[in-house]
């Protein structure tokens, strides 16, 4: 098993100018704030394909997951892949402009990788350097990229067009993406999926004993975490 | 005379402080810890006893949230198209809402720590945002800010935002396709219904224990 941690400049740059392309159509698109989900009976019915797949698979396999493992197992996990993802949520910070933020990750990744065996512990934390959430999708909306219509797909979830393509971006410079052999890398992804299905268990119940229309209230949450994250926790207040 | 007057005064000056108004990050710092103490010591509330929740949620937490101010943020315009005795409907259904579905997540408090950011307030300032954080092993820590406006001497809770998700503001698209289909009393049906399908839900899963 290898793990390359580069990933090919020329991918990279054919998916940042296909993210170009992009830009310029959903940009324009979020001029219309009150057609931000233009697609509602296409994403209602992924939505429902979703819940069924939800129900049937991935959640049995989530609850299976999470009442099989001690919790520090299951936190080991979490933080593995945290510390995977920290050197690209690092350059993210980088590209949103914000250095300080970017050094941090790495730190943080180094830390994780040697003190915290492979980030299996996450010591950072623990010394105070805080973990920040971000992805290409965040550093695209900083450049000035609107959000886009609202897409919903099933087992990808929801997700805005920019974040859609952010979210592809940050697939492919995913250092799982380049795990050999293929067997241990679908290994791999699954794991991640279940960890982070498991993470969201507590939260199914709110979700269906608060909605009066599930899927709407998905979307809604989505957005606004999105914009909060965009925002690095503190957006400005939107009322009437 | 002067003389007495002006330590009347003076006296009134001093004593002031003692007699203002709790600050708004002290006062959710201690009903946090209040209410998270008695969680801590409760065994039945840990198993999800709906009945000691909510009169733990009643007594120690509901004093201080404004639910006429919340429902209106949920229903947004529509709020002005509504009369009186709507309104009080409105949000006694949502307060109902609200305190069933997560009042039930203080049954699933497992030691995490709570750890609340640096409050800054301007002088005059009759809103504010207090933070905290959530931290537990092997998650992100999660972002729970509260909301508070000023109301006479005290402070009260307008907004929750959980992980940059406003517990009210969220409900907006869906209370106005309720008011667009069913006028406001569509609302309030649709808001009773939600709240009597829990009610019943709530009975049969205590009838089966």
């Amino acid at each position: 098993m290898t793990l390359k941690a580069g990933f090919s400049v020329r991918r990279l740059l054919r998916l940042l100018a296909l993210g170009g392309a992009l830009a310029v159509s959903t940009a324009h698109a979020s001029a219309q704030e009150a057609q931000r989900d233009p697609y509602e009976n296409f994403n209602r019915s992924m939505f429902s394909v979703n819940e069924a797949l939800d129900k049937y698979a991935a959640r049995p396999v989530a609850q299976a997951y999470d009442a099989a493992f001690p919790l520090p197992v299951k936190a080991s996990v979490g933080n593995f892949f945290g510390n995977v993802g920290e050197v690209w949520g690092g350059a993210n910070n980088a590209l949103q402009g914000k250095p300080a933020d970017a050094g941090l990750g790495l730190t943080r990744f180094l830390i994780n990788s040697t003190v915290g065996i492979l980030g299996l512990f996450d010591v950072a934390s623990e010394l105070g350097f805080e973990r920040y959430n971000e992805d290409f999708g965040q550093t695209m909306a900083v450049w000035g990229v609107g959000n886009g219509p609202y897409v919903f797909l099933p087992v990808v979830g929801p997700r805005t067009s920019r974040d859609l393509l952010g979210w592809a971006v940050d697939t492919y410079v995913d250092p799982v993406s380049t795990i050999h052999p293929e067997s241990v890398r679908i290994g791999t992804s699954v794991l991640r999926f279940v960890d982070v299905r498991a993470g969201l268990l507590p939260a199914d119940k709110v979700v269906e004993e608060a909605a009066l229309d599930k899927y709407a209230y998905v979307r809604d949450a989505y957005l606004q975490r999105r914009r909060n994250l965009i925002y690095d926790g503190r957006p400005p207040r939107l009322d009437d | 005379m002067i003389k007495r007057l002006l330590a009347v005064c003076l006296a009134c000056f001093l004593a002031a402080p003692l007699f203002a108004a709790e600050a708004p990050d002290a006062l959710i710092r201690r009903v946090s810890e209040e209410v998270l103490e008695i969680v801590r010591q409760d065994k039945d509330i840990r198993n999800g006893d709906i009945q000691k929740i909510s009169a733990l949620v009643d007594a120690k937490v509901l004093p201080y949230f404004n639910f006429q101010r919340m429902t209106s943020l949920a229903v947004g315009r529509d709020w002005r198209s509504a009369n009186p005795a709507q309104k009080n409907r409105l949000a006694e259904e949502f307060k109902n809402l609200l305190v069933r579905t997560y009042s039930n997540a203080l049954s699933s408090y497992s030691n995490q720590r709570i750890v609340f950011k640096p409050f800054k307030m301007k002088s005059g300032e009759t809103e504010v945002l207090v933070r905290s954080e959530v931290t537990q092993p092997g998650s992100q820590p999660v972002q729970i800010d509260y909301w508070l406006e000023q109301s006479g001497d005290n402070w009260k809770v307008f907004d929750v935002v959980v992980a940059g998700i406003s517990l009210v503001t969220n409900y907006r698209e869906q209370f106005a396709n309720e008011v667009r289909a069913g006028g406001i009393d569509g609302l309030i049906a649709s808001l009773a219904a939600k709240n009597k399908s829990l009610e019943v839900a709530a009975a049969a899963k205590n009838g089966k224990k």
